[in-house]
C-alpha cells in the first residue's frame, strides 16, 4: 500500500496529440480513487502513464517516496487489470496468477500458496486448469482480478474493468472489487466512464475532461457541489438541467418568470436543477411543454422544453401529464454557473 | 449461398470445361503417365518395354544416390526454412516494435518475391562466380578461399542462400500480421508481471506466434522441396559430385538428361506422394489452428 501523487503531469503523444495537462492529484495509502470522464479525455493516458505503459512528458509521478518517471513498470510494484483483461491465452489459469511471481523469481511453494488463497477469495479454484476461452467473461474477469492480487503490490491500476460485462454481472462485479479493495486496503485507481460505476466505487473522485481536471473529491461533494457545468452534467442520472436565466431585482427569473429569490448580483447565469428537484406544482411560476414520457417504473422522467431550452423532471406520481406542466424550484436546490465559463458561482 | 438456376444441363460443364482441360492435359494425364512408367522399364535402345511391377521403386531404396538426393533435401529444406523463417522473423519483430521508417522497409522487403525463381538464381550465380563475383572476391580478402563449383559445402551454402532469399519477403508479411494479430495489452500485461523483453519473447510472442509458424513451416519445406528447381538449375545445377541434387532435381536429372523414365517416373511418385501428405497437414491445420 502506497501513495500516488502527480505532480503537474502532462502528456503530449509523439504525433503531437495534446492528452493532458496539469494533472495534480494526491492519492492517499488505501485509497480508492475513480478517474471518470467521457470518450477520449484522457482517463488511460493517465492510467497508462501510472503504470509505466506511456513516457510522462511532463511534470513528476510518485509511487510512495520514490518518483518514477523513467522506472520499467515491472519495477513500479503495480498491478493492472485491462479491459480486455489480458489474459495469456495459451496458459491455464493458474498459470496467469503465477506468471508474474515466477518471473520475480518467487518460491515454488510460496506462489502455490499465493495462487490458492487468490483463488479461494475469488472463487476461481475450480477453473485453476482451464484456458481462458473455456470461462465466461465474469469469470475471466476474477481471474484477471486474480493475476492483480496475487501479486500483493502498492496498488492496483483498473481501466474500465467491467465495461465487458452484461449490465447484472457488472453491478455484482462492482461491489465485489469495492469489498476486495476495503479488505485488502491496496491503492487503487480505478478507470471508467459511467458515472454509476464512479460514484459507487470511489473514495474521491476525480472527473476529467478534455485532458484536465475538473472537479476532485467524494462522490457527495462532487454530486452535491459540482465545480462546473461540465461536472454538473455529467455525474447524475438523469443529467442535472441546465438552463440559461437571469438574476434580477433580487429574483432568478427563468423563461420570463421569476421562480427563486437570489441574493447576489444581477446579470445573466447557468441555472442547474436536477430532474428530481423540479417539483409539480399547479401554481408553480416555470412552464414546461411536454415532448414524451420515459416510464421507469419507479418514477417517470418527463422531457420537455422550459423556454428555449430542453429540460427534464422526474416525477413519481401516476398522474396523466398535461402538455403544459406547471413546476416550482427551492433555491436552495439551485445551483448557479457563471454564464460564460461555467464555474460554479460561490454561496449557491 | 446463392444458387445459380442452369435452364440448360450442359452449359455449367461448358463453363467449367476450360479448366478441367487444362487440369486433365497439364497434371492429370502427366501424373498418370509417371505413375505408370513407374511400373515399366525400357532397354538402353529405348526398342523394347517390359512391365516391372515395383522393381523401380525397390530399386529407389538400394540406390546410394537417391538416399543421397533424400539426405540432400532433408539438409536444403531445414536449412531454408530455419534461414529464412529466422531473418524474417527478426525483421518482422523490428517492424513490430515501432522501428522508424518501417513503410519504407516493408516495401522493399516485399520486393524480392516478385523476382522470378531463374532469375534470382542467375543473379546470386553471378554474385557468388568463383571467377567474377564479388562475394567470392570479398571472401578471399578475409582468407576464404570460395568455390561453389568444387566445395560441396560453399555450394549448398549458395542454394540455401540463393532459395532463403525471396522466400524472406513471404514469411516476413506473415509473421508481421501475426505479430499485430497479438493483442498489445498482452505484451504490456507481461512487462507490468515482471517480464524482460526476451522473456516476453520467449513465454508469450513466440507461443502466439505458433499458428503462424507452423503454416509458414509446412508452406517452406513445400516450396523448398518443390519450388527451388530454377534456382538450382541457375547455380550449381545439383553439383558438386550431387551434393546439391535434391529430389525434384534428380527426378529431372534421371528423366531428362539420363533418360531413365522408369526411375525417374518411381521418384515423382514419391514426390507426389510428400505433396498429398503435406497438403493434408496443411489443410487439417487450416481448420483446426494449432492449439494453444
Ligand atoms: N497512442 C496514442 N497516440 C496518439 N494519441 C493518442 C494515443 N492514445 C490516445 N491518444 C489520444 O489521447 C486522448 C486521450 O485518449 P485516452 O485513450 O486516454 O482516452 P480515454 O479517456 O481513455 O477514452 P475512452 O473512455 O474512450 O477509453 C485522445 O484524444 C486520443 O485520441
Ligand atoms: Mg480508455
Amino acid at each position: 500500500m502506497a501513495a500516488i501523487t502527480l505532480d503537474n503531469v502532462g502528456k503530449t503523444y509523439a504525433g503531437g496529440t495534446r492528452a493532458l495537462s496539469g494533472m495534480s492529484i494526491d492519492i492517499a495509502p488505501g485509497e480508492f480513487v475513480v478517474l471518470v470522464g467521457p470518450s477520449g479525455c484522457g482517463k488511460s493516458t493517465l492510467l497508462r502513464m501510472i503504470a509505466g505503459l506511456e513516457t510522462v512528458t511532463e511534470g513528476t509521478i510518485r509511487i510512495g517516496e520514490r518518483v518514477v518517471n523513467t522506472v520499467e513498470p515491472a519495477d513500479r510494484n503495480i498491478a493492472m487489470v485491462f479491459q480486455n483483461y489480458a489474459l495469456y491465452p495459451h496458459m491455464t489459469v493458474r498459470q496467469n496468477l503465477a506468471y508474474g511471481l515466477k518471473n520475480r523469481g518467487t518460491p515454488r511453494d510460496e506462489i502455490d500458496r499465493r495462487v490458492a488463497e487468490a483463488a479461494q477469495i475469488l472463487e476461481i479454484g475450480p477453473y485453476l486448469d482451464r484456458k481462458p476461452r473455456q470461462l465466461s467473461g465474469g469469470q475471466r474477469q476474477r481471474v484477471a482480478m486474480g493475476r492483480a492480487i496475487v501479486r500483493e503490490p502498492a496498488a492496483f491500476l483498473f481501466d474500465e474493468p467491467l465495461s465487458n460485462l452484461d449490465a447484472k454481472l457488472r453491478v455484482t462485479m462492482r461491489s465485489e472489487i469495492r469489498q476486495l479493495q476495503r479488505r485488502l486496503g491496496t491503492t487503487s485507481v480505478y478507470v471508467t466512464h459511467d458515472q454509476v460505476e464512479a460514484m459507487t466505487l470511489a473514495d474521491r473522485l476525480v472527473v476529467l475532461n478534455a485532458g484536465r481536471i475538473e472537479q476532485i473529491g467524494t462522490p457527495l461533494q462532487v454530486y452535491r457541489h459540482p465545480a462546473t457545468t461540465f461536472v454538473a452534467g455529467f455525474i447524475g442520472a438523469p443529467a442535472m438541467n441546465l438552463l440559461p436565466a437571469q438574476i434580477a431585482d433580487g429574483q432568478l427569473h427563468l423563461a420570463g418568470a421569476a421562480v427563486a429569490p437570489m441574493t447576489r448580483a444581477g446579470g445573466p447565469v447557468t441555472l442547474g436543477i436536477r430532474p428530481e428537484d423540479l417539483r409539480r406544482d399547479p401554481a408553480g411560476p416555470i412552464r414546461m411543454r411536454l415532448r414524451h414520457v420515459e416510464e421507469l417504473g419507479h418514477a417517470r422522467l418527463l422531457h420537455g422544453q422550459i423556454g428555449d431550452s430542453a429540460a427534464v423532471c422526474t416525477v413519481t406520481d401516476t398522474a396523466p401529464p398535461d402538455p403544459e406542466i406547471r413546476l416550482s424550484i427551492d433555491p436552495g436546490q439551485c445551483h448557479l454557473f457563471d454564464a460564460q465559463t461555467g464555474a460554479r458561482l460561490t454561496g449557491a | 449461398m446463392k444458387r445459380t438456376i442452369f435452364g440448360n444441363q450442359l452449359l455449367p460443364w461448358l463453363l467449367l470445361a476450360p479448366q478441367l482441360a487444362i487440369t486433365a492435359v497439364f497434371f492429370l494425364w502427366p501424373a498418370g503417365q509417371a505413375v505408370w512408367q513407374s511400373f515399366l522399364r525400357q532397354d538402353a535402345f529405348g526398342l523394347k518395354t517390359s512391365f516391372v511391377g515395383l522393381t523401380n521403386y525397390a530399386a529407389l531404396l538400394g540406390d546410394a544416390k537417391y538416399l543421397n538426393a533424400v539426405q540432400v533435401t532433408v539438409v536444403f529444406s531445414i536449412a531454408v526454412a530455419a534461414l529464412s523463417m529466422g531473418v524474417a522473423l527478426m525483421l518482422a519483430l523490428a517492424v513490430d516494435r515501432g522501428l522508424r521508417g518501417a513503410r519504407a522497409y516493408t516495401t522493399l522487403l516485399v520486393w524480392p518475391y516478385a523476382v522470378a525463381p531463374a532469375v534470382a538464381g542467375v543473379m546470386w550465380w553471378f554474385l557468388f562466380n568463383p571467377t567474377i563475383g564479388i562475394l567470392p572476391y570479398a571472401l578471399r580478402a578475409v582468407g576464404y578461399d570460395w568455390n561453389h563449383g568444387l566445395q560441396p559445402r560453399d555450394a549448398m551454402t549458395l542454394v540455401v542462400i540463393a532459395a532463403s532469399w525471396k522466400q524472406i519477403s513471404y514469411n516476413f508479411l506473415f509473421f508481421v500480421a501475426g505479430l499485430q494479430a497479438i493483442p498489445g495489452s498482452l505484451r504490456e500485461a507481461a512487462a507490468i508481471d515482471g517480464a524482460g523483453p526476451a522473456r516476453r519473447f520467449a513465454t508469450i510472442t513466440f507461443p502466439l506466434l505458433s499458428p503462424t509458424t507452423f503454416f509458414l513451416l509446412v508452406v517452406n519445406v513445400v516450396y523448398t522441396m518443390f519450388d527451388t528447381f530454377a534456382v538450382i538449375h541457375a547455380t550449381t545445377q545439383g553439383g558438386p559430385m550431387q551434393s546439391t541434387t535434391i529430389l525434384v532435381y534428380k527426378v529431372f536429372d534421371d528423366g531428362f538428361l539420363g533418360l531413365n523414365l522408369g526411375a525417374s517416373g518411381a521418384q515423382s511418385v514419391v514426390l507426389m506422394g510428400i505433396v498429398i501428405v503435406l497438403t493434408v497437414v496443411q489443410f487439417r491445420f487450416i481448420e483446426r489452428r494449432v492449439e494453444y
